[in-house]
């Protein structure tokens, strides 16, 4: 079952095609990155699925029904790269005053960020004002008003910034049990290493449209150019194979390149025949950081502004 | 329509709660009335009591000027200068007039001396006094002529204008102006704060970055008008504290204040022969001012102060939302919202003086220049100041002109609020009001 589905989606500006022909499915329970550099058209496409922008083509298939905004809006959960809160306010009242917002009543909305606060040990922040509060501290505050209504789908853009290595485990345990309870979750972000750890599913935009979608695990191996590392008690001189080219020599191991047609048990072979001790073999996936360079560089990174006749 | 209540309640609430609103709303009136209380105060006790001695050698008064408590003229004939000067020096009297034998009635020039400089007040006074008397005798000294002759001769003549038609009833024209200008001002003014602080809660808004996580549960639309509705509400609620709470100081002077009565004061500050004018001025006004039809103005009064504010309020939340973090930028694009409201504060003016002018009933009509116009009109009464029609349709512009630019603002809002880093001219603002969707 697939809470979102988006279909050629398409928005232009006057100058730029900030989201081309975009097409993506979303399973349920999911955590799914978006991934894109500075400029691809995330932000649009987020701002379109969270019903702040009108797709100017395609459509977008919200929990099976056509996404209305005014009643599905109060399903998702949004926590925009650009956030803030009102700096003045109350903390308790600012977060049942967002909850408010997002159809909860006042009681409900009292009840549950008083859950949620004895859950991120926030309670006796109830009656400071934001402007007290750190960096990190306004940002857990912020995941909590973001997650407080129990949305079905909770898009989070860059939501570790500014957190510190607990805080961010924190937070993570958080969106790991909320994905468990079925909530899907869109994970906007550039930090490759945190997306390699938490999604299931990515995709990566460039210039408005999609230039990879699956699982981490199969684009990596889409991607594996079969490096392998092999490490050796002793490394022996004037090593030569019709199997694989050495690459570099690190102490004791070596990153090989296995030739076409061949397969990783002949490197093995090749070593245990001379009677080398092999103490570890192992394939070296690209990292998703890898793959994004590799796929985003050569286009120019930043977008030029050109006319647009849509 | 639920959302927008929402975020009106929070709107009102998180500034009603303020100290600075409470100090505003309750420290004003206040503030009104302690200066209106201190200037009567001093208007009545302020001036010391001026004796002055009067050593007339000529004999040129009579023996009698105009005495009242507050300025005594004592006449001492038998000193002499001399001896006069130590007793004005001992502070028997604040000064002395000393008149040598040798002056006649036609002379043009005597001499105050008093032990300190005189107030500009009791200056005027006394040689006001002096010279009236000293007319009264030259005006006796003419042959056949008695004090009743001149009294009679000096009385003043109480002139009436009225106009052509409009039976018996008395001219009104101050006191219409008097109250059409503080009415339109009240709403100029009215115009200027709460539009500036609805600009400055929307910038609150985009500079902290909250914009976009509201505006994910809630539509642009809807924020802008809580926020509008909500800051109106504050306005209400401030003006009607700001009215009981003068009204009832006003209400308490006489009791605070036992023996002086405003009225009172306000005759006797200038010169005497003045209070007699003054004080049939201020019954006049008194009367006219209960001609007024108060319910109808205020009613009207509540319904442009609405009125306009709404219409205005929209355009300011839509400046507020195009400008960035640097304040400075509004500056500019205020220009266009701001020059109607100047303008028909002018425009005010001239319809105060004249409410059927040509300009007066344009203004009137012209939703952007009609909160402020109307109302002087209104306070010359129908129809003399203005025909129902008019007032119906001018209400009719104002909401059909209401709607107008709530609709453009909402646009030029929805596209602002999320726009950052970039200084945003009019031109894009009009491209964002009226592109499709």
């Amino acid at each position: 079952m697939n809470i979102l589905e988006v279909r050629r989606l398409k928005k232009y500006y006057a100058t730029q095609k900030a989201v081309d022909d975009l097409s993506f499915s979303l399973a349920s329970g999911s955590i799914f990155g978006l991934l894109g550099p500075n400029g691809a058209g995330k932000t649009t496409l987020i701002r379109m699925i969270t019903g702040i922008f009108f797709p100017d083509e395609g459509e977008i298939i919200f929990d099976g029904r056509p996404f209305n905004p005014v009643s599905d809006i109060l399903q998702i959960g949004y926590m925009p790269e650009e956030r803030g809160l009102y700096k003045k306010m109350k903390i308790g009242e600012q977060a049942v005053y967002l909850a408010q917002l997002k159809g909860l009543s006042k009681s409900e909305a009292t009840r549950k960020v008083k859950e949620w606060f004895v859950r991120f040990e926030m309670q006796s922040w109830w009656n400071k004002k934001v402007e007290d509060l750190s960096k990190g501290m306004s940002q857990k505050l912020q995941f909590v008003t973001t997650v407080l209504h129990e949305p079905k789908l909770i898009i989070l853009d860059e939501p570790f910034s500014g957190l510190d290595p607990v805080n961010a485990n924190l937070i993570k345990d958080e969106i790991y049990r909320l994905a468990q309870n079925g909530a899907t979750i869109i994970f906007s972000t550039h930090r490759m290493e945190q997306v390699e750890e938490i999604c299931d599913h990515i995709i990566l935009v460039n210039k408005g449209t999609k230039i990879l979608d699956g699982t981490v695990k199969a684009v990596r191996q889409q991607f594996k150019e079969h490096l392998f590392r092999i490490s050796l008690e002793e490394i022996p001189a004037g090593i030569e194979s019709p199997a694989f080219d050495i690459l570099r020599q690190e102490d004791h191991s070596l990153v090989v390149r296995i030739r076409e047609t061949h397969k990783p048990n002949d490197v093995l072979q090749y070593f245990l025949s001379r009677q080398q001790n092999v103490t570890g073999f192992q394939e070296i996936l690209p990292s998703l950081n890898e793959i994004f360079i590799r796929l985003v560089e050569g286009t120019p990174l930043s977008r030029k502004f050109e006319k647009i006749t849509a | 329509m639920n959302k927008i209540w929402i975020v009106a309640q929070r709107e009102f609430t998180s500034r009603v709660r303020k100290k600075t609103f409470l100090l505003s709303t309750i420290l004003l009136p206040l503030f009104i009335f302690v200066f209106y209380a201190l200037m009567i105060y001093f208007s009545v006790n302020g001036s010391d009591d001026v004796r002055i001695a009067v050593v007339d050698k000529a004999n040129l008064f009579g023996d009698s000027i105009k005495s009242d408590k507050e300025l005594q003229f004592k006449f001492l004939n038998d000193e002499t200068e001399g001896s006069i000067r130590t007793k004005v020096k001992n502070k028997e009297y604040s000064g002395y007039i000393y008149v040598p034998g040798s002056t006649s009635l036609e002379t043009d020039s005597l001499q105050v001396r008093a032990e300190k400089t005189l107030g500009l007040m009791t200056r005027e006074k006394i040689e006001k006094r002096v010279s009236s008397r000293l007319k009264e005798k030259r005006l006796l000294s003419l042959p056949a002529i008695t004090q009743k002759q001149i009294d009679s001769a000096q009385r003043d003549v109480g002139i009436k204008v009225t106009p052509l038609e409009g039976n018996e009833k008395k001219d009104k024209s101050a006191v219409s102006y008097a109250v059409g200008f503080a009415s339109g001002f009240l709403i100029y003014i009215i115009l200027f704060i709460y539009g500036t602080m609805v600009m400055r809660g929307v910038m609150e808004e985009k500079v902290s970055r909250i914009a976009e996580v509201i505006v994910s549960s809630v539509k642009p639309f809807q924020l802008m008008m809580g926020k509008i509705l909500g800051i109106g509400a504050v306005g209400l609620v401030q003006f009607l504290i700001w009215i009981v709470l003068v009204s009832v100081l006003m209400a308490l002077l006489p009791v605070l204040m036992p023996g002086v009565d405003p009225q009172q004061a306000m005759q006797q500050v200038p010169g005497n022969g003045m209070a007699q004018a003054q004080q049939s001025g201020v019954a006049v006004f008194m009367t006219h001012l209960s001609e007024i039809n108060f319910p109808l103005l205020i009613s009207c009064f509540i319904f442009y102060f609405l009125g306009g504010y709404l219409l205005y309020s929209s355009l300011f939340a839509a400046v507020g939302s195009s400008v960035n973090e640097d304040p400075q930028d509004a500056q500019s694009l205020l220009l266009p919202v701001t020059m109607p409201i100047v303008f028909s504060f002018v425009i005010m003016m001239k319809a105060v003086n004249d409410p059927t002018s040509g300009l007066a009933v344009f203004g009137s009509l012209f939703p952007l220049s009609s909160p402020i116009v109307m109302m002087a009109r209104l306070a010359h009464g129908i129809p003399s100041g203005v025909t129902i029609t008019e007032l119906l349709l001018s209400m009719l512009f104002l909401i059909l002109g209401f709607m107008l630019t709530t609709w453009v603002a909402a646009k030029i809002y929805r596209t602002g609020i999320l726009l950052y880093g970039k200084k945003v001219t009019w031109k894009e603002m009009w491209k964002w009001a009226f592109r499709k969707n």
